[in-house]
């Protein structure tokens, strides 16, 4: 019997991980856009499961939306990639950085 | 109809539909007709804010089983976010007209990301919530990268997008939490759930407030979530930067009171401490960072920053009188915004974005009138009496003295001289520095111009009326709450 608190510790983990890879990550944008997945990913295991541990379909519904608008997302995000990649021919985040001060 | 439901988004409805419209009728316009886009736009607009009109005697109502409530504070925010709209299109109209590249895109993405605005400042439950946000942001990163062959657009964009969907990853897991303690995603059900609870809450209850306030303090751009804002505002075009330093931090404050008010009443205690945090560091950052800025873009991005922690300051107060106070802040203070932006775009023409300092210099010999404009708004901005924007001050000053913070208040005080310096720097390039050669050509009698007089003048007199707007406020909140 897997008990909620499995769940709960597998989301923490993907949460963390996906967060660690945007801090750490400086070499390539399509990794940020990849921890950005696993964050919603992470979210959407923490709903399913009490969503099943509460009895209450609300949460599985809610996890509907964040795929959809996942796609959304990520459909943007790579859109603004490829724009980037023209301009500068390079997708890497430590050539971000022509904006300081 | 008037017994369904849908009559009580029939705003919403309206701008769906033309922004749909617009949408299709784009493509068979020809180049020469596109300004039937602009006028349809604010036609929109118009159209919206008549039928929010229309709604305000039936205020409040909660509609769609408790996941859009209609009250004082959400209709006004959503007037004002229409008005202002309004005044963002007046004001980049020439701008695109005159880069032969007028894009009906901007129009489209501006009325969908208003429609974001609209659904989160109305949300009563995390689902409406959450689409709101996402609706509200996912079109301004489109919208930045929108004029070509521009880099730092692109670059200004891919911060934001990786920004701003860290913030609503970090929403959705504390969103997440707070499901999973309190059982249910409507507002006035978690607020219900967490004020029968005696207990301590729990460290569960605890990681979902404090990454909900994260994803506050990021649309807000307080410190420490501020990174992105100054990058956003140098790197994107005039236009875009007008918009997204006005309307989106109405609906943040929108989401700040149903978060505040409405979901976390009785954790208070545990959220003032972040709050009043971040509004001291915000101060701090915002000012003395703004100092060293020669892009005046990236100035006004800092200057941001710091009012954003004065408006922290308020809503920490958690308590009526606060959030009038900071609501009165938030409406002043997208004014003075709208104002300062409006003024550069349309100091901006077809191949020069007036965007640096030194692009201001001698600015009162060539356009003495636009010159007193901005002065009016920088002193505004700066907190000097009689301008609107040393109410505003006033006010959350005030709120804080009342309930006993005076060390914040004086903190505040000293961190607005700190700020004075930068503005007046500014006005002291506009008003005798040498200029730097003629190169803008805008005349006093275009309609832009005149609504930006209006604008700058709107600062003065509520500053010199300054009861009228704060009643306002009040009457807003106290019919809300």
């Amino acid at each position: 019997m897997i008990a909620l608190s499995d769940y709960l510790t597998l989301s923490a983990i993907l949460f963390g991980i996906g967060m660690a890879g945007i801090f750490i990550n400086r070499k390539n944008v399509i990794i940020l856009l990849m921890c950005i997945e696993l964050i919603l990913l992470a979210v959407s295991t923490n709903f399913v499961a009490f969503s099943r541990y509460l009895s209450d379909i609300n949460g599985q519904v809610f996890v509907l939306f964040i795929l959809t608008i996942a796609a959304a997302e990520a459909a943007i995000g790579l859109a603004i990639l490829v724009v980037m990649f023209r301009q500068r021919n390079t997708i890497n985040v430590e050539e971000l950085d022509s904006l300081k001060g | 109809m008037w017994s369904s439901e849908l009559f009580f988004v029939y705003p919403e409805v309206v701008l769906t539909t033309f922004a749909s419209f617009i949408l299709l009728l784009d493509l068979w316009l020809s180049p020469k007709s596109k300004w039937i886009i602009y006028t349809l736009s604010q036609l929109a607009l118009m159209a919206t804010m008549y039928c929010l009109i229309q709604l305000i005697a039936f205020t409040p109502t909660i509609v769609f089983n408790g996941a859009i409530i209609l009250d004082s504070i959400s209709l006004s925010l959503k007037l004002i976010i229409c008005l202002f709209g309004s005044f963002v299109f007046i004001y980049t109209r020439k701008y695109l007209f005159d880069r032969q590249e007028f894009k009906a895109e901007y129009f489209i993405l501006c009325l969908f990301s208003i429609l974001g605005m609209m659904i989160l400042v109305s949300s009563y439950n995390f689902l409406s919530l959450y689409l709101g946000i996402e609706l509200l942001a996912l079109p301004l990163y489109a919208l930045i990268t929108m004029l070509q062959g521009n880099k730092l657009a692109t670059e200004a964009a891919m911060k934001y997008f990786i920004m701003g969907a860290l913030a609503s990853g970090m929403l959705l897991y504390g969103i997440s939490l707070l499901y999973g303690v309190t059982g249910s995603l409507s507002l006035i059900a978690v607020a219900e759930h967490l004020s029968i609870s005696s207990a301590a809450p729990s460290l569960t209850l605890m990681f979902g407030l404090i990454f909900v306030f994260v994803s506050l303090a990021f649309k807000f751009g307080a410190v420490p979530f501020h990174m992105w804002l100054p990058d956003v505002y140098q790197g994107s075009p005039i236009i875009m930067t007008l918009f997204i330093g006005t309307l989106p931090k109405l609906a943040a404050f929108g989401f700040a009171i149903r978060m505040l008010n409405d979901t976390f009443p009785s954790l208070h205690f545990h959220w003032q401490p972040l709050l009043i945090t971040m509004g001291i560091l915000s101060l701090i950052i915002g000012n003395v960072v703004a100092i060293a800025q020669s892009n005046l873009k990236r100035m006004l991005a800092y200057s941001t920053i710091a009012h954003m922690g004065f408006l922290f300051l308020g809503l920490s107060l958690g308590s009526e009188a606060g959030f009038i106070a900071a609501y009165n802040y938030i409406l002043i203070y997208a004014l003075m915004a709208l104002g300062g932006f409006g003024v550069m775009t349309l100091l901006s023409c077809e191949s020069i974005e007036a965007e640096n300092i030194q692009d201001f210099q001698g600015l009162s010999s060539q356009h003495p009138w636009f010159a007193f404009l901005m002065m009016l708004i920088l002193l505004s901005l700066a907190g000097i009496p009689p301008f609107s924007g040393f109410y505003a001050k006033f006010f959350i000053i005030k709120e804080l003295i009342d309930s006993g913070y005076l060390g914040l208040a004086l903190f505040a005080v000293l961190m607005t001289v700190i700020g004075a310096y930068y503005y007046l720097r500014i006005i002291r390039v506009m008003f005798f520095d040498a200029p730097q050669g003629s190169k803008i050509q805008t005349s006093l009698a275009s309609p832009e111009a005149i609504v930006l007089t209006l604008n700058g003048f709107l600062l003065l007199i509520l500053g010199i009326f300054p009861a009228a707007l704060y009643q306002f406020c009040q009457v807003l909140v106290l019919t809300a709450f």
